[in-house]
């Protein structure tokens, strides 16, 4: 960790205000209806001090820490995609006026956002949505409006949640690439610093604002120490390298049969994931007829108008639905994007109301594929 | 698509209901002008003396048929309508009025009232759908003002309403609602249950009630067990179901499994 300084905890709140001078709107971590949920920080009082969270397939729960770390717990329910390619877009309002219609389109929302807390399993969802929204011939002017003004300010992850396996895609728990400034949280010997290296030059001119100091050679191996135990402690696992192959190899494996037989078809997993990232348009008209718009919402593979083509859904069956799910994040992604779709967050495994787990369906196929001990 | 060159006739009309749905087109009060505007009001007992007579271009049909009068009556507003819309969860599914489909209505009656003989009654609560031909179907208990709204001006510009019949959940997750179900404990038929409503109830930390009725593909079997490990006995799993859209097949079929 070359370059690698310390900052208290009022030289954090330097760091918001830093910010805040700068004009950047900063979301982070927040305590909301019993979860932990991004939203406007405007002083340290605004972070979840001394909350941890406990997490299971289909389980989540706030519990107090023994001391006040501020991010002393995993990813919860929201993802930044809320803020970088939100829920709802309007795409454009027409009007008739006399014989002319009259198309404007909504134009690009430019903010300043800066983006406190962001693991990097979220720093690989977000290089993937890059990718996806901005990386092919056809740009999404919005996506790119919201992200042109960024500050990231990342969290390598002290601990790991119960459904976290970023340590087996390979996305964590270490941030490496994509953020400004990188925190690591120290919470002990009745010490709170935050050691905090910066990865842009704009990550630099901030931190040389703030009131930090060298860190020493013992806090960074403390933190070094840290990630080593936050990646063996992962809650999950799951063997990432051949799964492209094993789950194109088994598209009529029984499991899917199996799976579906479970799947609610609610489409939770999909709002959760940090990737996922479909959207349907739809139009709204006024009752004179004199005014109409169209707007883009999030939507998901596992409704049924989302794979309706002339006639019918292409996707009728939990197990189509479910399967497409799975092979396009895990498998097909590589052929679109040239990565997986999954970066192990858990959130789909936590937040399925009936604890759906994406490890445990590749651990099932792969144990009982063709040629696999039974 | 309607007749633009003349303000479409607009007609409501009321079966077994507590007019809760009809209300809702009052309850539009801003957009009511509007409406007013856009449509003739040709029949509406709510709100206008109006009579029956001629035909009309739109029927929003109200209530569940529950008498041999109203079966009767629902055949000559389906010839008196181009187009016709049931809204709520009694013209969709039968209502809460039709928990006398599980149980003897001639029994009811005779405890209700004091000359039961006087009482001309169907033994069961049905929708529209099982009697006419219905050209679309409004969910909720009662419906949601924007959705009615969002129903009259799609067929004023000849286009398919925008009611999506996915889970509660995913209204939940565009809203930023946290989980109820997985965060606080709360049994929830959001995954089980058609939108509409805007994920109401769990904004407010309560479990979704069902009021829309199911979803396009429940899946009532796999929620199961998450209600029962939340604290449903199999008496309340099965009452859970038995409400305003205990009628609907999925609700019914989930409900009667757990019949003792």
């Amino acid at each position: 960790m070359p370059d690698c300084q310390r900052l208290t905890t009022d030289g954090l709140q330097a760091l918001l205000d830093a910010l805040r001078a700068r004009g950047y709107r900063v979301i982070g971590p927040t305590l909301h209806d019993q979860a932990i949920v991004y939203d406007d920080i405007h002083t340290l009082d605004d972070l979840p001090a001394g909350w941890t969270d406990e997490q299971e397939a289909g389980h989540y729960r706030l519990t107090r820490r023994r001391d006040a770390a501020l991010f002393g717990y995993a990813v919860g329910p929201h993802s930044w995609k809320r803020f970088l390619h939100p829920p709802v877009q309007r795409l454009w309002r027409a009007r008739h006026e006399d014989d002319e219609i009259i198309v404007v389109a909504e134009p690009a929302e430019a903010t300043r956002v800066a983006l406190l807390g962001v693991r990097a399993c979220e720093l690989h969802a977000i290089a993937i949505q890059d990718r996806v929204l901005l990386g092919g011939d056809y740009r999404d002017g919005h996506y790119q409006a919201r992200r042109r003004d960024n500050f990231i300010v990342a969290v390598n992850c002290a601990e790991a949640g119960g459904t976290c396996f970023c340590a087996s895609m390979d996305t964590g728990p270490q941030a490496q690439h994509g953020f400004d400034l990188v925190l690591t949280e120290l919470v002990g010997d009745g010490e709170h610093r935050f050691l905090v290296e910066a990865g842009t030059p704009e990550g630099r001119e901030v931190l040389a604002e703030l009131p930090a100091s060298p860190a020493s050679d013992a806090e960074i191996a403390a933190a070094e120490a840290l990630l080593a135990a936050t990646a063996a402690s992962m809650g999950r696992e799951m063997a990432a390298g051949d799964v492209r192959e094993l789950l194109l190899a088994n598209l009529e494996h029984p499991r899917w049969d199996d799976v579906a037989s479970r799947c609610l078809t609610c489409g939770n997993c999909t709002m959760v994931c940090p990737t996922c990232f479909c959207t349907s348009e739809a139009d709204s008209s006024d009752l004179t007829g004199t005014e109409t718009s169209r707007s883009r919402h999030w939507d998901s593979c596992f409704t049924m108008d989302f794979s309706y083509l002339h006639g019918g859904s292409v996707r009728a069956s939990g197990r189509a639905r479910y399967r497409q799910w799975m092979t396009h994040k895990l498998a097909t992604w590589h052929d679109q994007f040239g990565t997986s779709g999954c970066v192990g967050c858990g959130r789909c495994i936590t937040w399925c109301p009936v604890g759906i787990d994406i490890t445990e369906e590749v651990r099932a196929i792969r144990e009982t594929r063709d040629g696999a001990p039974t | 698509m309607a007749n633009r060159r003349a303000t479409p006739r607009l007609a409501v009309w009321k079966f077994a209901s507590c007019d809760g749905c009809q209300l809702t087109l009052l309850d539009c009060e801003d957009e009511f002008l509007g409406l007013a505007g856009a449509v003739e009001i040709a029949y509406f007992p709510e709100a206008t003396r109006g009579q029956l007579r001629g035909r009309y271009d739109l029927s929003l049909v109200e209530g569940s048929i529950t008498t041999p009068h109203d079966a009767e009556r629902i055949r000559e507003v389906r010839r008196r309508s181009a187009h016709l819309v049931t809204i709520g969860a009694c013209a969709t599914a039968g209502g809460i009025q039709g928990l006398r489909n599980f149980a003897d209505v001639r029994e009811y009656a005779a405890v209700v009232y004091a000359r039961p003989d006087y009482i001309a009654t169907l033994a069961t609560s049905t929708p529209i759908a099982d009697h006419v031909s219905v050209d679309f179907e409004l969910r909720g208990c009662p419906i949601a003002k924007h959705q009615l709204l969002e129903v009259i001006t799609a067929f004023l510009a000849g286009r398919r309403p925008v009611t999506p019949a996915h889970s509660v959940c995913l209204d939940c997750k565009l809203r930023g609602n946290v989980c109820v179900m997985v965060a606080h404990g709360t049994p929830c038929l959001g995954p089980v249950t058609h939108a509409g409503c805007g994920a109401l109830c769990p904004a407010y930390h309560r479990g979704c009630y069902g009021c829309y009725g199911p979803q396009e593909t429940p899946n009532t079997v796999s929620l199961d067990p998450a209600l029962e490990a939340l604290g449903m006995d199999a008496r309340d799993r099965r009452r859970v179901y038995r409400t305003f859209n205990a009628g609907a097949p999925a609700f019914r079929e989930e409900s009667d499994r757990h019949d003792p």
